[in-house]
């Protein structure tokens, strides 16, 4: 009953943004058909704006729009005219789906081992250590780290294939530059969570019970502590896997990130619209999965005043 | 007399020498002046602090330290080597890279600050609200449901949209990006800080708070947040460099801070060439004071949980 709820609820918030982000696009100035306007005759421009519904007012191409997305039309691309919307994303996804699920799994499995290692060294030296590469992973944005990698990695000593996509080489620079911010938090975030937690006084008894220090650190430490990378990695996630607007296209990935940008710089309507509802309905999906997961770290967690 | 009435004639005045028995061994002090102590004994917080004020210091009078303005463009002086001249060097338009270097810090540590300001005022407070409300009855998953809608609304709304339409109400610059960051800035803080007051509700230090008639705001801001204060510190030092990125980002689209002005992260931005070319002051310094403000945050940030957190105390 729950899960049904939130499933409508998920429906309703998907139209919501999708509602706004329609009116936000139209009220804001421009015209995907700027750059033709000296070249084409004006009866031409009037019927590709019929084509679009661009001729209607703005609340009858709500309608419209409202009544195609029912059907999961997604619509035409303005700028390249020959392509869906559907086909846009079908086409782009795979790649930056596998890069950021590469990424992900790299940030949180370096992430969790550097910061529970530093907790459970605390003040020595491999808690300043792990300390140090997270400052220098949250201080060096991507855009600089990708140019750097590809300088050495690729061109100085020639280990690994750059600027094409297709063998799972050439993914691992880009997934690297992609996973060093989220892994400096992720390694932040348990740092600082495993040393409240192993402070805490059923840590203290388990040990003097004798308890195994894996045991101990996995089943009591790392359990409780890891609450809040769960809560930092939701929307993370659904942004890694939606490509990539810089990352992409500094490595010349044919996924779907630059989609996100560039349709806003275009006007270019239905994909603006198109990337958004792909975008949020991951968004809301992932979210709802996290708290669901909630309850499975931590049992005393209650998320609805009903029995689930 | 009924079994669980209590008669006044039970109760009867302590005698002097047990009302002795409990001393307090510490003189009594504000909570305020107990951190700043705290504070001012952890080195690392210190030496965060002090670097951050340096920081702050140079961004106020650096460029005027030197003769030549952070816009001035002098095309026989191209990227010229830091010298006793160009302490920083110049880029390739011939501006100086130190007047730009503090000047740049004025933009990014305000947007920075900012962002921080709307983390902790919204983020906090919202995301607090919810995971307390949560499982608190109808009324409770209610609030709980309704705030974590809008943050799912703000987060999926496009940022660029929401960014040029705030430069078509306003004028494009500084001011607009400042807002168009506080709109959607604060939903991660929100979303993390929910999390973290789920867990912690259960406790039974909130029990005993609510038995003893505390009110719902008092137990959010005195018993829960404070507990979540080590994750809201990891997190701001997170959001921060978010913020000044985010800013470069939108430069390098036109959208940000505009042309001859300079911030830290247009300068890293325009300078990236600079790796094959090697011109490495131009990238060097906007890229050092980054890490070095970060590194000041985290520092201090630090210090600052360890001298509010009681269990850490010795």
């Amino acid at each position: 009953m729950y899960i049904f709820k939130r499933l409508i609820t998920m429906l309703v918030t998907i139209w919501v943004i999708a509602s706004l982000t329609f009116f936000i696009m139209k009220i804001i100035p421009g015209d995907p058909f700027a750059s033709d306007a000296d070249v084409l005759p004006e009866e031409v421009l009037q019927n590709i704006r019929a084509k679009y519904n661009l001729d209607e007012p703005i609340p009858v191409q709500y309608a419209l729009y409202m009544k195609d997305l029912a059907t999961f039309d997604l619509g035409i691309s303005i700028e390249s005219e020959s392509r869906t919307v559907n086909g846009i994303i079908w086409d782009g996804a795979p790649a930056s789906a596998l890069l950021g699920t590469q990424a992900m799994v790299i940030a949180l499995v370096f992430g969790l081992l550097l910061g529970i290692v530093a907790a459970l060294n605390h003040n020595k030296m491999l808690d300043y250590f792990s300390m140090f590469i997270a400052i220098v992973g949250i201080s060096v944005p991507s855009f600089i780290l990708a140019p750097l990698l590809i300088n050495y990695f690729a061109v100085d000593w020639q280990l690994l294939p750059v600027a094409s996509w297709g063998t799972w080489q050439h993914s691992i620079l880009p997934s690297v530059a992609l996973a060093a911010t989220p892994l400096a938090v992720i390694a932040r975030f348990m740092r600082s969570s495993m040393l409240e937690v192993m402070n805490q006084n059923y840590i203290k008894t388990a040990d003097a019970k004798g308890l195994p220090t894996t045991k101990l650190v996995i089943r009591h430490g790392i359990r409780n502590a890891i609450l809040p990378v769960v809560s930092f990695i939701g929307p993370l996630f659904v942004a890694l896997i939606t490509g990539t607007f810089v990352i992409e296209k500094i490595f010349a990935i044919p996924g779907i990130g630059r989609y996100f940008v560039d349709s806003i710089f275009n006007r270019d309507y239905p994909v603006i619209m198109g990337t958004t509802i792909f975008f949020s309905s991951i968004l809301v999906l992932t979210l709802f999965l996290i708290d669901i997961s909630y309850r499975f770290i931590d049992p005393r967690i209650k998320l609805t005043s009903g029995g689930d | 007399m009924e079994p669980n009435q209590v008669d006044d004639s039970l109760f009867r005045p302590l005698s002097a020498e047990r009302k002795q028995s409990d001393p307090i061994q510490r003189p009594s002090m504000s909570v305020w002046k107990e951190t700043t102590i705290n504070v001012l004994k952890n080195k690392m917080a210190v030496l965060g602090f002090s670097l951050l004020l340096l920081i702050i210091i140079f961004a106020i009078f650096g460029p005027k330290m030197v003769a030549f303005s952070p816009s001035a463009q002098s095309l026989t002086d191209t990227n010229l080597a830091p010298s006793s001249e160009h302490w920083f060097g110049t880029d390739d338009l011939g501006r100086d890279v130190w007047s730009r270097t503090w000047y740049g810090a004025r933009v990014s540590l305000t947007i920075g600050l900012v962002a921080a300001a709307i983390d902790i005022l919204l983020g906090v407070t919202i995301g607090g609200i919810s995971g307390y409300m949560a499982g608190r009855g109808k009324t409770g998953d209610r609030v709980d449901g309704v705030l974590m809608r809008i943050v799912e609304i703000l987060y999926g709304i496009p940022y660029l949209l929401v960014v040029i339409l705030l430069m078509v109400i306003m004028e494009p610059g500084i001011t607009s990006i400042i807002i168009a960051l506080s709109v959607t800035g604060w939903v991660g803080m929100a979303r993390i800080i929910r999390g973290q007051v789920l867990q912690l509700k259960s406790q039974e230090y909130v029990l005993a708070a609510e038995k003893l008639g505390t009110s719902h705001p008092k137990i959010i801001w005195r018993h829960l947040i404070p507990n979540t204060a080590g994750i809201i510190i990891v997190n701001l030092t997170f959001t921060i460099p978010q913020a000044i990125f985010a800013e470069s980002f939108l430069s390098f689209l036109g959208l940000g801070v505009q042309a001859p002005f300079a911030s830290w992260g247009t300068m890293a931005n325009d300078s990236l060439g600079v790796i094959l070319s090697g011109q490495w002051w131009r990238l060097f310094f906007p890229g050092f004071m980054i890490s070095l403000t970060m590194f000041a945050f985290n520092a201090f940030g630090d210090g600052l949980q360890d001298a509010l957190d009681p269990r850490a105390r010795k």
